[in-house]
């Protein structure tokens, strides 16, 4: 006690240099570490997260009971793939992803229960999930309330946009007008039946579309929903062949999409002799599996990805997709968008250096995906992805050829002017 | 609402609607007799009556895979095939249900509701764990395809009329089981007096189990039938489920004529109101409807005059 009184000048010295020798090595084994592998917990995560010095939790939130399971089966795949994927080239930061799988039970409020659960007691640093709007409405007070980050990979309807969400998929106004805009230019079309299960997305996106049709000077000459889960078509199909539209613009979800195709087909609508020609936003190659490639022959559908697409990017997804998980799958546009989900979060986190929140959001705009399967994507201000939209014509084998892509990146617009 | 049509158009419209509500009314009354006999004749509430449909639905799948790989050359003929496979496995899943379950449960109808809701969950996840979650595609002989073009705009699909003459096969098949046979007399006698039934030597159990498989394997041919004009996956069953206890009920539970006229006027309805009205709409008109009419009659149209 005696020498450390001596005097309180030297004192502060001699702490100041002993803080620096300290500090030295401590300073040079940081610095080395990050170039080793990673940097320290404290720096890259201030919030809190389920982040240790090697692992990094997030979150899959998706129906793998229930209703939804059909679709959702092939986003759970594609998410646990590329988190896969990025583990073998060293995870992110330098941390493996770890993730903890719940099941939403195509149940709402369900959703809504899991994704606290995942936000709150499992501090995921992000969560990959969704496939209704109404599953994804119901999970965004949660996100919104403690500060999660959602990559939805469904295309939909456009009407929304969160500071908590970045949008894999494409909005509306992506997919319906461009298509539109093909089907007039190309097949000359000048009439539209319009044809819906009965719920938001599809009337939603129907009058998207009728606004456009009339803004070119085009005509509908009907419009008509059936509830979820449908099954007889032919009354409307009776409908269609009276009122001889140039296009059948079909947005039916579901195992509705089966009976609706197997009924125009025997009701000898010849798909393949282009009038009436079918134009679809919901027909990807998963449910074409359960449709039949020689039912829906000839039909039209607008996306942003095909399985068929040749770029080496997508080669080497369909490879691997296959590779892990079975030569016989098929690959539709929602499994590709959940897909880009752990990538576009690697590459926020990477470019925020943290893991925290708020700053992978300040990094998310503007984020660029050279690897994307579908080519090249970017992230815009409003948390949608700028992509080019292709139409593939169904083929009896259940792929899709790939007749026309937008030449250039189209600008995402979840809220259009005039088409609401 | 009539002004948008020339008058050939609404003879076609009528004409083509008539049609299409006849085949409709061949789906319900395929998607009811099973249950028209479980439950109007036994008594018991089968909420798996969906899952025996798609299992009926999933052999056709199977036997359409098998013809397709190994006998190439037959496959014009499989359908008929996978409908005896439907008819012979689900009935025997019927015994077999019968047997481990319902039979404790014959004095407690509402429990049965409860354990077979149970047993359609147990089918549905049996199904995604052998089948996959996603919808499998049934393809069809090219003689079950297209249409006969009667007029420019009249059309008829060929398995429509299929459907429909299955449906009348099946239906004086079941009427000749239930009315002449000694199996149909004796289902009868043990759903009006059990008791009385038993004691003049009809063996009751056995008379339940065969009625409880019969209405099981009815059940499993038209899910085999609708593997042409709907979804095969594992939730589809419950895509019929309303729609069929509706006919049923509808009908007056006991009585197999009842549910034939009510599918009949269901699907007439139907069909004509979602023509001049949306989808939607014409599905409302109809429940509303039916809800009006059980007000009045809460046995169904037909009931049948039944000590208790």
């Amino acid at each position: 006690m005696q020498k450390l009184k001596t005097s309180g000048v030297s004192n502060l010295l001699r702490r100041r240099v002993l803080k620096g020798m300290m500090a030295l090595p401590a300073a040079m084994l940081v610095s080395q570490l990050s170039f080793a592998a990673s940097p320290s917990t404290a720096e890259v995560n201030t919030t809190g997260l389920a982040v240790t010095d090697d692992t990094v939790k997030v979150g899959i939130l998706h129906s793998v009971t229930g209703t939804m399971a059909i679709s959702e089966t092939g986003s759970v795949q594609a998410e646990k793939l590329a988190i896969e994927q990025i583990n073998a080239m060293g995870g992110v930061l330098g941390r493996k992803i770890e993730y903890i799988q719940e099941d939403g039970a195509s149940d709402w409020p369900t959703f809504a229960e899991k994704s606290k659960k995942l936000l709150v007691k499992d501090k995921a640093a992000a969560v990959f999930g969704c496939w209704t709007s109404a599953s994804r409405k119901a999970v965004l007070p949660v996100f919104e309330q403690y500060n999660g980050m959602l990559y939805y990979p469904t295309f939909y309807e456009g009407l929304e946009q969160s500071p908590n969400v970045i949008y894999t998929g494409q909005e509306a106004t992506q997919q319906i007008i461009a298509g539109i805009d093909w089907v007039t230019k190309t097949k000359g079309a000048k009439s539209f039946f319009l044809l819906g299960s009965d719920y938001i997305w599809p009337r939603t996106s129907n009058k998207i579309a009728r606004k456009h049709i009339e803004k070119l000077g085009l005509k509908v000459v009907g419009e008509e929903y059936y509830p979820l889960g449908h099954t007889q078509f032919n009354s409307v199909i009776n409908k269609i062949k009276l009122k001889k539209p140039d296009v059948i613009y079909a947005i039916v979800v579901g195992g509705s999409n089966v009976a609706f195709y197997k009924q125009l087909k025997a009701a000898g609508i010849d798909m393949t002799k282009e009038k009436p020609l079918v134009l679809t936003i919901s027909v990807t190659e998963d449910e074409i599996l359960g449709i039949g490639g020689e039912n829906i022959q000839g039909a039209y559908a607008a996306m942003k990805y095909f399985q068929s697409l040749t770029n080496t990017n997508n080669q080497e997804f369909v490879a691997a997709f296959k590779e892990r998980w079975g030569d016989d799958i098929v690959i539709g546009d929602v499994t590709q968008a959940a897909y880009l989900g752990p990538w576009l979060w690697k590459a926020a986190v990477e470019k925020a250096g943290s893991f925290d929140i708020d700053k992978v959001r300040a990094a998310s705009p503007n984020l660029e995906l050279t690897t994307a399967p579908e080519g090249y994507v970017k992230v815009h201000e409003n948390h949608h992805l700028w992509s080019k939209t292709r139409i593939g014509h169904a083929k009896a084998d259940g792929q899709y050829e790939i007749v026309y892509e937008t030449d250039e990146l189209i600008e995402p617009n979840p809220f259009p002017e005039g088409y609401q | 609402m009539f002004a948008d049509y020339t008058s050939a158009e609404l003879t076609a419209i009528f004409a083509m609607q008539g049609f299409a509500g006849l085949i409709l009314f061949s789906v319900f009354v395929l998607m009811a007799l099973g249950l028209a006999i479980i439950f109007g004749q036994m008594g018991v509430i089968n909420m798996a009556h969906g899952e025996f449909m798609i299992l009926g639905a999933y052999i056709t799948y199977l036997t359409s895979q098998f013809f397709s790989s190994h006998l190439p050359s037959l496959f014009d003929g499989y359908f008929f095939v996978a409908m005896l496979l439907a008819f012979v496995v689900t009935a025997a899943l019927g015994a077999l249900v019968e047997w481990l379950m319902i039979r404790h449960l014959y004095k407690r109808p509402l429990d049965t509701l409860l354990a077979t809701w149970g047993l359609s969950l147990i089918l549905q996840q049996l199904y995604r764990t052998v089948f996959g979650a996603r919808e499998v595609g049934v393809s069809l002989p090219d003689w079950l395809m297209g249409s006969y073009a009667i007029t420019d705009i009249i059309e008829v699909p060929i398995n429509g009329i299929f459907v429909m003459g299955l449906t009348i096969i099946i239906t004086f098949g079941v009427y000749l089981t239930m009315q002449k046979s000694r199996l149909g007399k004796q289902t009868r006698a043990v759903v009006q007096n059990r008791a009385m039934a038993g004691a003049v030597g009809i063996n009751t159990e056995r008379v339940d189990r065969y009625t409880f498989a019969l209405g099981c394997g009815i059940a499993g041919v038209a899910g085999s039938a609708f593997t042409m004009v709907g979804s095969t996956g594992p939730t589809a069953g419950q895509l019929y489920i309303v729609d069929t206890f509706l006919v049923v009920v509808f009908g007056g539970a006991s009585s197999l004529l009842g549910t034939v006229a009510s599918a009949f006027t269901i699907s007439q309805a139907q069909s004509t109101m979602e023509f001049f009205l949306s989808g939607s709409m014409a599905k409302v008109l109809t429940l509303l409807t039916v809800v009006g009419i059980l007000m009045l009659r809460p046995q169904g149209l037909f009931s049948l005059k039944v000590r208790r």
